[in-house]
């Protein structure tokens, strides 16, 4: 079979998706970070689109204006409210410096693309071969989350994960059933609510979202 | 019909809690609620006894056999006691200035959410939404863990919120897994997902797909379990948090997590059935166990805040279920089971008794709790009661569980027997050497200056003593029952 023309425009996503994976491990500034977060979401919104206009799975489409709405729109929004809120927007330095990162994230790529290849050959969607791009993604949002010591970065590394997530639904089985895709997107809703309060706490109480101040409870 | 009262309840007791949870009468109506669900749940074992295993609502969202009624029940009586608890400790903690009105709104809607959320979790048929109600059982208690706003607190919080997302996260790649594995047997749409319909064709599914599934869903809920190495959010969310939190988060939330891994093993190992090495999953499970219990038996010995002390006895206590579930078979079931019961009516009971005794003592340092029995007989009494308890001393319950899994352990995997007895034997000597100090010994505090709701802690304890010595035969068929359907 030879690629169909949507299932090029689809791969071209995917790609675009472990390419702005690896843009957020790079990225020191907060603002930027939403930006790609943003971007990320868009790319995930069209290519699910896709998915949906050329197998004809309507329910593919909900799921594509759910993530439309929450992680293109809504979030980014909240994100940008509250560094500018919180006047936080300065240059997070993350721990291990970025050349060193960048390599770890390739040998993850590399790693998953080895996980991922015995449950796409057992797929059956047209889209299998980018089961090993959603691992990527998720591993590289894990590996931001590791590297950052700030809060709003490892929330952002925590939604670019459920962002991979829901693209190795996607490339896996052509989405989840439509009330469990509902679920999650509530609770990242509700989750990304309670961390608006709790930035504010975190803020209140140590003057800045540097995790630093959070280091004291631990096994002596 | 049953359920609907069941889960409804709790909903609309944190609705009208968001809203007038601050007043004067708000921790009565939070029992209030509470001891509504409790009537549910009682109704809905009772049928459950009478009918047998229940699929109810539209395709069947629901589903209810033996194993999920008794922790539906378990969960209802924990968080009636725990919710008649915080009745007295919730005022003091505001009257000490600790806690304001909004918090106090805050946390008796959040209370009635958790406990809600933890319900649905353990009734629902379909294996998304398991994993919905579990992450929303996590959110609805990220701020009752933070709700004091201290420093240490919002760390606490902050910790909880990432180790347990991440999990969460893993578990939600497994749940793909398993649907991947399910849609090409069953078809896409919702009901793939159905536990019943999964377990009706466990033995066709993918088993490459289904270990691979399971791993991910060990690792993502077994961070909720607090299976070490993935432990690490339990002690502090366990410290920092209230004290009625603590307890139904060690009591209840563990348990439910555990619920979801239990049945997903199910799954796993109707799918290797055929294969030669098809005890994948409980070897995983009993791998987990036993790290938890050794590594938790040894930090017991280093904590110097009380809270925290008995956090690592819950890991340690969570990781010999997983390791009796992990063996499996009728036995090591029934054991697992049993000491679950024990483990949660127990360690909610000692979180009572400390909750009270770091009250009257203004600190969680064990060093500054001394001669409870000599200022408040009834807090040192139920203290010692409770830690003896779950220490495994008989005739308490706690024996009868514990007893029974190292015999199946010494027969079956007698490899593993001196691990399991020198961490018991190093939890006993370190616990027991803390806490007696704490009970007796001289001491500088004064009198609690209100009459602490010791009452649940007695009735735990009771509850415990009596299934030590005696199980009624019919509960004792009902654990046989769930014992069966965990399988081998």
């Amino acid at each position: 079979m030879s690629l169909t023309y949507h299932l090029q425009v689809v791969n071209l996503l995917a790609a675009l998706l472990l390419l702005i994976s690896f843009a957020m491990l790079s990225q020191r500034r907060i603002v930027g970070l939403v930006t790609l977060f943003a971007w990320q979401g868009a790319a995930l919104s069209l290519s699910t689109a896709i998915v949906a206009w050329s197998t004809d799975q309507h329910h593919l489409y909900y799921s594509a204006a759910l993530t439309l709405a929450l992680k293109v729109i809504a979030m980014p929004w909240f994100f940008y409210r509250l560094v500018k809120k919180l006047d936080v927007d300065r240059d997070v330095e993350p721990m291990i410096n970025i050349p060193t990162t960048m390599l770890i994230g390739i040998a993850l790529v590399i790693f998953s693309f080895n996980l991922a290849l015995p449950i796409s050959e057992l797929s059956g969607t047209v889209m299998r071969s980018t089961l090993g791009i959603a691992m990527a993604c998720v591993l590289l949002a894990f590996l931001m989350m590791i590297t950052r010591r700030n809060a709003i970065p490892q929330v952002i590394g925590f939604l670019a994960m459920e962002n991979g997530l829901f693209f190795a639904a996607t490339s896996a089985t052509y989405g989840m059933p439509l009330v469990v895709e509902l679920g999650v997107a509530l609770d990242v809703l509700i989750g990304v609510f309670v961390l608006g309060i709790f930035f504010f706490q975190i803020r209140e109480t140590f003057d800045s979202l540097d995790l630093k101040h959070m280091e004291k409870l631990k096994e002596r | 019909m049953e359920i609907y009262w069941l889960l409804g309840i709790p909903l609309l007791g944190g609705i009208v809690l968001a809203f007038w949870g601050n007043s004067r009468s708000a921790p009565e109506v939070n029992a209030l609620f509470s001891f509504l669900t409790l009537l549910a749940a009682a109704w809905l074992t009772a049928r459950i006894v009478a009918d047998g295993p229940m699929l109810t609502g539209g395709e069947g969202w629901f589903f209810i056999d033996s194993f999920n009624v008794f922790l539906v029940a378990l969960t209802a009586f924990v968080a009636f006691t725990t919710s008649l608890f915080s009745r007295p400790y919730m005022r003091i903690e505001e009257e000490h200035g600790r806690l304001n009105a909004k918090r106090l709104r805050l946390y008796h809607s959040s209370y009635q959410i958790f406990i809600g959320a933890m319900l649905l979790a353990l009734t629902t048929n379909n294996m998304g939404i398991l994993w919905v109600s579990m992450e929303a059982a996590t959110l609805a208690t990220v701020l009752l863990v933070s709700l004091y706003r201290t420093p240490a607190a919002l760390e606490a919080a902050w910790k909880y919120f990432i180790l347990c997302g991440v999990g969460i996260a893993l578990a939600l790649f497994g749940t793909i897994l398993l649907y991947f594995a399910a849609e090409k047997i069953l078809g896409s749409g919702g009901t793939a997902l159905l536990w019943t319909h999964l377990n009706g064709v466990k033995a066709e599914l993918e088993p490459t797909v289904l270990q691979l599934a399971f791993v991910f869903l060990l690792v993502g809920y077994g961070t909720k379990v607090g299976l070490a190495p993935l432990h690490s959010w339990l002690p502090d969310a366990h410290a920092e948090g209230p004290t009625p939190v603590s307890a139904v988060l060690s009591g209840l939330l563990l348990n439910v997590a555990l619920y979801a891994v239990m049945r997903s093993k199910v799954l796993v190992d109707g799918a290797l059935g055929n294969e030669v090495d098809n005890s994948m999953a409980g070897n995983l499970m009993m791998g987990f166990g036993l790290f938890s219990v050794v590594l938790a038996a040894f930090l017991i010995k280093r904590q110097t805040d009380v809270k925290r002390m008995f956090a690592y006895s819950s890991i340690e206590h969570m990781g010999l279920i997983t390791f009796a579930f992990g063996m499996g078979g009728p036995v090591a079931n029934f054991a697992g089971l049993l000491h679950m019961t024990m483990h949660s009516l127990t360690k909610s009971a000692i979180f009572f008794a400390v909750g009270h005794a770091t009250q009257s003592a203004g600190t969680q340092m064990m060093d500054g709790i001394r001669g409870l029995i000599k200022t408040n007989p009834t807090i040192g009494w139920g203290l010692m009661l409770g830690t003896v308890a779950i220490l495994g001393v008989p005739p308490f319950g706690v024996f009868a569980s514990e007893f029974l899994i190292i015999t199946t352990a010494m027969h079956e995997h007698p490899w593993a027997t001196p691990f399991l007895l020198i961490a018991l034997g190093v939890a006993f000597a370190s616990i027991f050497g803390k806490v007696q100090p704490m009970v007796f010994g001289e001491t500088p505090l004064a009198k609690l200056p209100y009459q602490p709701a010791l009452t649940p802690v007695f009735i735990h304890l009771g509850l415990v003593l009596m299934l030590g010595l005696f199980i009624p035969p019919y509960l004792a068929m009902w654990y046989r029952q769930a014992a069966a359907l965990l399988g081998g």
